[in-house]
C-alpha cells in the first residue's frame, strides 16, 4: 500500500525537494564556488607559471615557516590538550569549572586582539620586551612572535575535543586498570588512548589547520618581512596588494588544497567514529 | 468502538514483520498484546495506530474503514513507551496539546481547555505538578501524564505500547491497578502491548499471544492459563518443567524414570509432557503411575511460598525442574536440602512428537480401567 | 561529587593530577592569562577622558557600527540558511549530500586570508558572482554588503554544526506523538520540533554573530576599508598600530575583548540554564 503516507513532517516530495535544491544551490553558491575558484584563479596562466610562482625563494620560505610554526604547535598544544582534558575531566577540585571557560577565550577573542596582547607584552614598549630587548632576545617580529600566537589562537581545538568526549566516558574503566595494578603510562597507553584515539586525531587535524592557515594575529607580529617573517597566508595578502594576483592565488591554492585535505580526513575520521560507537552500540544490544 | 483487523500483514525489507493475520476487538474491551521481543506486537499496534502502514489487509474502527485513513485523523489516543513527553513544555502544556492543534472550528476555548486539563490532572491525580516540566518528574508521574494527554481528546481507541515497561515493580503494580480502574470508569477500547505476562493476565478481558509475526492464541486469561493450545503458549506463560518422553510399552521413559499415562490411543507415543510448578506434588517414594526421582538442589523461600530447585536423578532434563508449595505443606513433608524425592504431576499438558499441536490435558492419579482403588 | 571532601583528603586514584593540573595552569597563565598584562597596563596608563575619547572617536564608532550591523545581518542570515543546512542534511538522503556536509567545514579549514582574496575576486565587478549582480544593479564588493558576505562564509558552520547533533537526537516519538494527538505538520513543526530546536539554534547564531565581529582576514579584502563606511574595529586596531599608537590600539581592543568575553558568558550562561531545564535538575 504505497499511498500510506510518510509519517515525517517535511516528508512532502514537494517540500523536500525543494529545500533541498535550496540548500544546494546556496551551498554551491556560498561554499564550492569559491573553493573552485581559488584554483581557477591559481592556473589561470598554466601549470608552469604557477609552478613558477611557487618556487620564489619568498614562496618557499614562506612554505617552510609555516610548516615549522605548525610542526611546533601541534605537539605543545597536544600535549597541554590532553593534560587540561585529564585534569578536568578526572578530577575534583575548586577552580575547575572557571578553567574549562578560560579555554574557550581564544575562540571568542578577535585574532586581531590576540595579536595585540602578544605585541604589548612581548614588543619593545612592553614590560616583558624591555627586559628581553635588554638581552637582546627578539620575540616580536620573528618566528617566536608567530609561533607564540599561534599557539595562543589553536590551544582549544584539542582540549574541546577531548573533554566531553572523556566526561561522558567516565573514569571507571581507569579506575579498573589502577586496581588491577597498571601503570600511569600502561593506563594511558592501553586504556585512556584507545578510547580518545579519533577525538585526539581530530582535534590534531583542527589544530593544524587554524596553524596553517592564521592570519590577523600573526599579521599583528610578524612585522611582514619578506623572506623572514612571512607565513604563507602573509605572502598571499602581500602579494595580492601588490597586484600579483595569479601569484597569490598560487600560494593560496597550497593552503586551499591542505584545507581539503582537513575536510578529507574529518570525514574520514568521524566515518571511523562512527563506526566505532555503533559497533559498541550493537555490542550493547546483543548483550540484552 | 470496536476495532476489526482483516488479513493484515507488513514486511521489513526481508523481515515478515506480520504474517497474514485478523483480530476483532470489542467496544470497550481492554485488549493485551503478549509476545517476546520481535513477535510483531508493537508492529500491529503501530499499524492500529496509523502510524505505520500495513502491507496488505484493512482496519476498521465500527463499521468505518480506516486503512487509508492518516494517523492525525485516526483520533487514537497513543501512549508512547517512552512517554514521548514534549519536553520543552509544562505538564499543563503537554496535556493541552492536542486540544490547541484542533481546528479551529472544534477547538475549544482558552477557557474550557484549561478546565479540561485540570480535569484530566485530576483524573490522573497530578494537579499539582501542573507547571513543572517533565525531566522533573519520576517515570511514574511521566507515565501518567503521557496517558492524560492521550485522553485529552477523548478518543475513543486507546493504544499503549509497553506501558510500564520503563518502571520498577511496585510503582508497576499501582499503575495497572490504576489503568484497569480508569479503563472501568470511562469504557475506552484499549489495546496494550507487553511482554510480561503476569501484567497482561491481571489488565487484559482477552490476551492476544503472538510469536514470530503471528496470533498464537486469543483468549480470556482465565481459559489462556488452563487450556494453552501450543507449546509456544506454554512455554511463555512460563515457569514450567519439561518431561522428554520416550513412550516404550504402556509407559513414557526417560533414563531410570517414567510416567504412565491414561490408556488413549493419542497417547502411545514419543512427546513431551509440559508440568506447572505449583501443579507437581512430592513424596518420598515412588508409586506405579509415576516414578520422577529428584535431587532436592536448593530450596528459596519467596514471599508465601517455597520454591524449590530439583535435579533429575538417574534421568535427564535441559533445566532443573522447579515446584512450590506453601511453608506448611513443605514442613509436613519434612523436606531438605540434598535430599531426594519422588515427583507426581497432579496435572500435566502432553504434546505428541505427531499429531496436532494443541495438547492433551492430563491429571494423576487416575483410576486405571479394571481397578477399583487408586493404586499408590 | 558527594565524596569531594573525602576525595581531597585522601590520596586520588588515578595518577597523574599534580603533573597535569600544573601543566596546564602553567599554560593557561603563560599564554592565556600573561599576555593580558600588557594590555591592562597600556590602557591604565591613560586617563579616562583619553580612554573615552579614543573609544569614542567618530571613526571608530562608525566602525562599531558598521561591524555590528554586518555581523547582525550576517548571523540573522546564518540563522535560516544555517537551519536549512542542518534540516536537508538530518533529514534527507539525496546524491551529494556527503559532499555537502563536508563542505559545511571548509570555512573553518580554509585560513581566512584566502577566503577573503577569493570572495573579494568572486564579488569584484569583473568576477563571476559580481557580474551578474552588478547587472541586477548590486554592488557588494568594497561596500558593507561585502563585509556581510565575508562574515557569512566564515561563520555559517557554527549554526550548522551546534544545531546539526540536536536535530539527529531529536526523538521520532515526539513528532509521531504530536501527530495521534491531531496535529498537522505545520503544527507539529512549530510547536514541537521548532522549540526543541530553538536553543541550539539560538547558541549558533550567537556564536555566528561572536565570530562575525571579531573576523578580520576575511572581510578586509573585501570590504574596501572606507573609513566612516567600510571600516570594521578589528581593522580600526590594525590601523592605530601601524600609526604607532599602542595606547589608542589597546584601547579599542579592550573594548572588543571585553564585548566578546561578555557574549561568550551570556552565552554559557543561557546554554546552562536552558540545558538544566531539559535534563532536570
Amino acid at each position: 500500500m504505497n499511498s500510506f503516507k510518510p509519517l515525517r513532517v517535511g516528508e512532502a516530495p514537494l517540500i523536500k525537494w525543494s529545500l533541498i535544491t535550496l540548500a544546494v544551490f546556496l551551498g554551491l553558491l556560498l561554499l564550492l564556488l569559491p573553493l573552485v575558484s581559488i584554483f581557477q584563479q591559481a592556473f589561470v596562466g598554466g601549470w608552469e607559471r604557477y609552478i613558477g610562482h611557487l618556487t620564489q625563494p619568498d614562496s618557499l620560505h614562506a612554505i617552510g615557516l609555516t610548516l615549522m610554526v605548525a610542526a611546533l604547535t601541534v605537539p605543545i598544544n597536544l600535549v597541554f590538550g590532553i593534560m587540561l582534558a585529564w585534569s578536568v575531566t578526572r578530577f575534583e577540585y575548586p577552580g575547575r569549572k572557571l578553567l574549562i571557560t578560560l579555554i574557550d577565550i581564544p575562540f571568542a577573542v578577535s585574532p586581531v586582539v590576540a595579536g595585540l596582547l602578544y605585541l604589548l607584552l612581548y614588543g619593545n614598549s612592553g614590560w616583558l620586551g624591555e627586559w628581553l630587548y635588554e638581552h637582546d632576545l627578539q620575540i616580536m617580529f620573528a618566528w617566536p612572535g608567530i609561533l607564540l600566537v599561534t599557539i595562543f589562537v589553536t590551544c582549544p581545538f584539542v582540549a574541546r575535543e577531548l573533554i566531553p568526549l572523556m566526561q561522558q566516558q567516565g573514569a571507571s574503566e581507569e579506575e579498573a586498570a589502577v586496581i588491577l595494578g597498571a601503570s600511569w603510562w600502561q593506563l594511558f597507553r592501553r586504556v585512556t588512548l584507545p578510547n580518545i584515539k579519533w577525538a585526539l586525531i581530530y582535534g590534531v587535524i583542527l589544530t593544524n589547520a587554524r596553524a596553517v592557515g592564521e592570519f590577523g594575529a600573526v599579521a599583528v607580529v610578524s612585522g611582514n618581512i619578506r623572506g623572514e617573517t612571512n607565513t604563507l597566508p602573509l605572502h598571499v595578502q602581500l602579494l595580492y596588494e601588490d597586484y600579483q594576483a595569479e601569484a597569490a592565488f598560487a600560494s593560496a591554492s597550497l593552503l586551499a588544497l591542505i584545507a581539503l585535505v582537513t575536510l578529507m580526513l574529518k570525514a574520514v575520521v568521524e566515518w571511523r567514529q562512527q563506526r566505532s560507537l555503533s559497533a559498541n552500540d550493537n555490542k550493547e544490544q546483543s548483550q540484552l | 468502538m470496536s476495532i476489526r483487523l482483516t488479513n493484515i500483514s507488513k514486511k521489513f525489507g526481508k523481515f515478515q514483520a506480520l504474517s497474514p493475520l485478523d483480530l476483532d476487538i470489542q467496544e470497550g474491551e481492554m485488549i493485551g498484546l503478549l509476545g517476546p521481543s520481535g513477535s510483531g506486537k508493537t508492529t500491529l499496534l503501530r499499524i492500529i495506530a496509523g502510524l505505520e502502514g500495513a502491507d496488505s489487509g484493512n482496519i476498521y474502527f465500527g463499521d468505518r474503514d480506516v486503512t487509508q485513513v492518516h494517523v492525525r485523523e485516526r483520533r487514537v489516543g497513543f501512549v508512547f513507551q517512552n512517554y514521548a513527553l514534549f519536553r520543552h513544555m509544562t505538564v499543563a502544556d503537554n496535556v493541552a496539546f492536542g486540544l490547541e492543534v484542533m481546528s479551529k472550528k472544534q477547538k475549544p476555548s482558552a477557557a474550557e481547555i484549561r478546565k479540561r486539563v485540570t480535569q484530566l490532572l485530576e483524573i490522573v491525580q497530578l494537579g499539582h505538578l501542573a507547571q513543572r516540566y517533565p525531566e522533573q518528574l519520576s517515570g511514574g508521574q511521566k507515565q501518567r501524564i503521557a496517558l492524560a494527554r492521550a485522553l485529552a481528546t477523548q478518543p475513543e481507541v486507546l493504544l499503549l505500547d509497553e506501558p510500564f515497561g520503563a518502571l520498577d515493580a511496585k510503582v508497576r503494580k499501582e499503575l495497572r491497578r490504576w489503568l484497569r480502574s480508569l479503563h472501568e470508569e470511562l469504557k475506552f477500547t484499549s489495546v496494550f502491548v507487553t511482554h510480561d505476562q503476569d501484567e497482561a493476565l491481571e489488565l487484559s478481558d482477552r490476551v492476544v499471544v503472538m510469536s514470530n509475526g503471528h496470533i498464537e492464541q486469543i483468549n480470556t486469561p482465565a481459559e489462556l492459563y488452563s487450556h494453552p493450545n501450543s507449546r509456544f503458549v506454554f512455554d511463555f506463560l512460563g515457569n514450567v518443567n519439561v518431561f522428554e518422553a520416550s513412550w516404550q510399552q504402556k509407559r513414557w521413559e526417560n533414563g531410570q524414570a517414567f510416567l504412565t499415562p491414561p490408556e488413549q490411543q493419542a497417547l502411545q507415543q514419543d512427546g513431551v509432557l509440559y508440568v506447572r510448578s505449583h501443579e507437581l506434588s512430592l513424596s518420598n517414594k515412588p508409586n506405579s503411575q509415576a516414578n520422577l526421582p529428584f535431587d532436592i538442589v536448593a530450596m528459596t523461600p519467596i514471599g508465601a511460598e517455597v520454591r524449590l530447585e530439583l535435579a533429575p536423578h538417574g534421568w535427564h532434563s535441559e533445566e532443573l525442574w522447579e515446584a512450590k508449595f506453601t511453608h506448611h505443606n513443605l514442613h509436613e513433608l519434612g523436606l531438605q536440602k540434598g535430599s531426594m524425592v519422588y515427583a507426581t504431576p497432579r496435572t500435566g499438558y502432553f504434546f505428541g512428537a505427531q499429531g496436532e499441536s494443541s495438547p492433551t490435558r492430563l491429571s494423576w492419579p487416575f483410576l486405571a480401567p479394571g481397578s477399583l482403588a487408586f493404586d499408590i | 561529587m558527594i565524596f569531594n571532601n573525602g576525595r581531597l583528603r585522601h590520596k586520588r586514584v588515578l595518577p597523574g593530577f599534580t603533573i597535569s593540573l600544573g601543566v596546564s595552569l602553567l599554560f593557561v597563565s603563560l599564554i592565556l592569562l600573561l599576555p593580558t598584562t600588557g594590555l591592562i597596563m597600556q590602557t591604565s596608563s591613560m586617563s579616562l577622558s583619553e580612554y573615552w575619547g579614543v573609544i569614542t572617536d567618530p571613526r571608530v564608532l562608525a566602525s562599531y557600527r558598521v561591524t555590528i550591523l554586518s555581523a547582525l545581518a550576517a548571523s540573522l542570515f546564518n540563522c535560516f540558511f544555517g537551519l536549512l543546512l542542518a534540516w536537508v542534511l538530518v533529514r534527507y538522503e539525496f546524491p551529494g549530500k556527503r559532499i555537502l556536509d563536508a563542505l559545511v567545514d571548509l570555512p573553518f579549514a580554509l585560513p581566512t586570508a584566502v577566503a577573503g582574496i577569493t570572495l573579494a575576486t568572486l564579488y569584484a565587478e569583473n568576477g563571476q558572482i559580481g557580474s551578474v549582480l552588478a547587472e541586477l544593479g548590486i554592488k557588494v564588493a568594497y561596500t558593507p554588503l561585502g563585509i556581510v558576505v565575508a562574515m557569512i562564509f566564515t561563520s555559517i558552520p557554527f549554526v550548522v554544526r551546534t544545531v546539526q547533533p540536536v536535530l539527529e537526537e531529536l526523538s521520532h516519538d515526539e513528532e509521531e506523538a504530536g501527530m495521534t494527538l491531531g496535529a498537522s505538520d505545520r503544527a507539529v513543526f512549530w510547536r514541537i520540533i521548532l522549540p526543541s530546536l530553538w536553543p541550539a539554534l539560538m547558541v549558533g547564531t550567537a556564536l555566528s554573530f561572536t565570530r562575525s565581529l571579531g573576523e578580520f582576514g576575511a572581510v578586509i579584502f573585501i570590504a574596501g576599508n572606507m573609513p566612516y563606511i567600510s571600516e570594521i574595529t578589528s581593522l580600526m586596531i590594525f590601523v592605530r598600530l601601524q600609526e604607532f599608537d599602542f595606547a589608542g590600539a589597546s584601547a579599542i581592543a579592550s573594548v572588543v575583548l571585553m564585548t566578546s568575553l561578555l557574549l561568550l558568558l551570556l552565552i554559557n550562561l543561557w546554554q546552562a540554564r536552558y540545558l538544566r531545564r531539559i535534563h532536570g535538575r
